[in-house]
């Protein structure tokens, strides 16, 4: 073991578990934490039975879902159809290697951090469209299509947005950003904060802007097709994104792990749910955009304002 | 490689039978260029029964549990107007008490129709929470429901000159607990609703002008929204709709807010009516005595009131034996559905269902 601690290949074995971990009880949490605070808004009560208050509800769900049979519906690629799954989840598995829970629970301190994640959230935009075009399925096509017009919209004011910080950090290494504030990025850049909260909203496909699989339209949109396990890594995926981006804002805006008394992996945790509470707020609060409306609301709204707050912040800071 | 083979870029979409919000198993095909309908082709037939036939060979009593099953979430109303068109045949004179307790169970289904409504309009708008909220207050019309006629839904109340039971203590109690909380409900709901996205979404959406209107037949909060005003109830009071004073709301321009508006403003005038019939209510008897044996005199009867849909008319032949000759509805989702065809093309595939949403229909009702 002592031999072992300092090699890197045990440092990576640990990596993997670690995040493993993470990943497994933040999808059973989040899911459960969406369920209950959907059902408060919605004056019920939601799962109580499979444990306190429903905790392990979905644990049972997951156990469900493994049990059930993979159906390959005729007509569908049969090499893309199988692979889709894999290449939304692992871009969400591969995020957390940079993300910094603590001052020293890092997997990689990666001196562009910052860069490294939303490259790789990219590619999960291509394993929804590989989804949608391997299902044979015409709602599952619309659903791709809809969501890579979508990210690509809501990519661009995501980065001007951080671009702000990384103006006032000078760094694209994320503990050195968390390392910068003393004070709370949200103070000093309020409008990127807004700008990132909806444009990461609309990077998860949730509510008010899940048009890609907007149930009341395209069924279920690019995972109509997708059914048990499959359909679950989808959903699991959705969630760890979900958390991602919370631990994103909280590292870029919030502090990332700083905060008095507590130990600062329990300050990141609390930041980060707050986070998700709030997305998972906005999404029982609304109804859905139209593709057009949620275009022009990009292009012609939240990208100048992204764009007014990156001018705005580079003068002040040469003023300074 | 030589020649360049034309490139089709529309393609057609199966909407339903089977899909989430075509509100049971209506089809329609639409052809649409990317997001964009070009146009739609309802098609019905999926619930065809053959109803009117089917009421050819069932006496008068056997048909009026059938009547519940066309319009399920209004079938008071709908078992209203077909036992209202026996009773102008036979002549029979319905007791006040009676009329007054049709008057309230014919609102609350109203209510209960509306909230419904607004929250699948919703649903396919992609909200999900005005849904639980407003059937929670309709959960409560349902408890007086089975309270009073021992079901929730296909109530089977109406009878010739009457209705089948009596309003019972329980009843009343329930009905101030509701009255008390409604109000604030539909205000809460309504303060929910409407987002700048919920008013992005159905504004300027599905324009119907009053011409339409006339031209396709339509009627209840669909003719309304339009600014048409008709209401049965209004402009050829039946029952004791003369003797309550209430207000008939109506649109300005005819879209898919529009026709949402009235139908808000209606439960509140809906409930105002049922706590004026509630005051109004005298003792005597609920029901007349009504003959073992139904024979309608030979003739044709037709008897239309106004459901949550518009105007429902029962048209029967009588041919003076206990059986209908012929047997035909002139039902109101049926007519609003028509215009449906001329509302979609030029609009984005999630205005299709913002529209069918709002002209709201019920398909048993239109397959019969």
């Amino acid at each position: 073991m002592e031999a072992l601690s300092g090699s890197i290949f045990f440092n990576i074995i640990l990596s993997i578990i670690g995040v493993m971990v993470v990943f497994t009880i933040n999808a059973l949490f989040a899911v459960w934490l969406e369920r209950k605070v959907s059902a408060h808004i919605q004056l019920r009560l939601g799962p109580m039975e499979v444990g306190f208050h429903g905790a392990i509800q979905s644990a049972a769900d997951g156990i469900k879902l493994i049990g059930k049979e993979i159906i390959t519906p005729k007509g569908v690629d049969k090499k893309l159809f199988p692979l889709a799954p894999y290449l939304v989840f692992f871009p969400s598995l591969l995020m957390f290697v940079v993300i910094p829970f603590s001052d020293k629970l890092q997997v990689q301190d990666l001196n562009i951090g910052l860069l490294y994640f939303f490259s790789i959230s990219c590619i999960a935009t291509i394993g929804i469209f590989m989804a949608g075009w391997a299902s044979n399925n015409k709602y599952s096509l619309m659903g791709a299509v809809r969501s890579i017009a979508q990210s690509i919209a809501y990519e661009i004011p995501i980065i001007l947005s951080i671009l702000g910080v990384i103006i006032i950090a000078q760094s694209l290494k994320l503990s050195d950003i968390v390392a910068k504030q003393n004070i709370w990025y949200i103070v000093i850049q309020p409008v990127a904060f807004i700008v990132y909260i909806i444009a990461a909203i609309a990077e998860l496909n949730r509510t008010p802007f899940d048009i890609p699989e907007a149930e009341s339209e395209l069924v279920a949109g690019f995972h109509t097709e997708y059914s048990g396990m499959r359909f679950a890594i989808f959903f699991m995926a959705e969630y760890t994104n979900m958390f991602l981006v919370a631990a994103m804002a909280t590292t870029l805006f919030l502090g990332g792990w700083r905060g008095p008394i507590l130990p600062p992996v329990v300050w990141f945790f609390i930041k980060t749910y707050a986070i998700v509470f709030l997305i998972i707020w906005v999404r029982w609060a609304f109804p859905r955009l139209r593709p057009d409306q949620l275009m022009n609301f990009c292009w012609k709204f939240l990208l100048p304002l992204a764009l007014l707050n990156l001018l705005i912040t580079t003068f002040l800071l040469k003023l300074f | 490689m030589d020649t360049v083979k034309e490139i089709k870029k529309d393609f057609f979409i199966n909407m339903g039978p089977q899909h989430p919000s075509t509100h049971g198993v209506l089809r329609i095909v639409l052809n649409v260029e990317g997001e964009k309908v070009l146009s739609s082709e309802t098609v019905l037939g999926y619930a065809h029964r053959g109803v009117e036939k089917m009421a050819e060979s069932k006496t008068y009593i056997q048909m009026m549990p059938v009547m519940d099953r066309f319009d399920y979430v209004s079938s008071m109303l709908f078992e209203w107007g077909y036992v209202g068109a026996l009773e102008k045949a036979l002549g029979v004179k319905v007791p006040e008490r009676a009329e007054y307790i049709r008057v309230i169970m014919g609102e609350l289904n109203r209510i209960a129709s509306h909230l419904l409504w607004v929250g699948a309009f919703l649903l396919d708008l992609g909200a999900f929470t005005p849904f639980l909220w407003v059937f929670d207050a309709r959960e409560r019309i349902m408890d007086m429901f089975e309270e009073v006629t021992g079901q929730r839904m296909t109530n089977n109340y109406f009878r010739i000159g009457g209705v089948k039971d009596d309003l019972t203590p329980q009843f009343f109690k329930m009905l101030q607990d509701f009255l008390k909380m409604i109000r604030e409900r539909m205000k809460d709901t309504e303060d929910l609703i409407e987002s700048i996205i919920f008013l992005e979404r159905v504004k300027d959406i599905g324009f119907i002008s009053k011409q339409d209107v006339i031209d396709y037949g339509l009627t209840g909060p669909v003719a309304r929204g339009s600014g048409f005003s008709y209401d049965l109830r209004k402009n050829e009071p039946y029952s004791v709709y003369d003797k309550i004073d209430f207000e008939i709301p109506v649109g300005e321009k005819g879209d898919c807010y529009d026709r949402y508006k009235v139908r808000m403003k209606e439960v509140i005038q809906s409930v105002r009516i049922v706590e004026q019939a509630l005051n109004l209510l005298p003792d005597g008897p609920y029901t007349e005595k009504s003959p073992k044996v139904v024979k309608l005199p030979e003739g044709e009867y037709y008897n239309a009131v106004e459901t949550s849909r518009g105007l429902l008319g029962v048209y029967i032949v009588s041919d003076g034996s206990t059986k209908p000759a012929r047997f035909k509805l002139r039902d109101p989702a049926f007519s609003n559905l028509s215009i449906l065809d001329k509302l979609l093309p030029g609009n984005k595939i999630s205005d299709v269902v913002a529209i069918l949403g709002s002209i709201d229909v019920v398909i048993p009702e239109i397959d019969r």
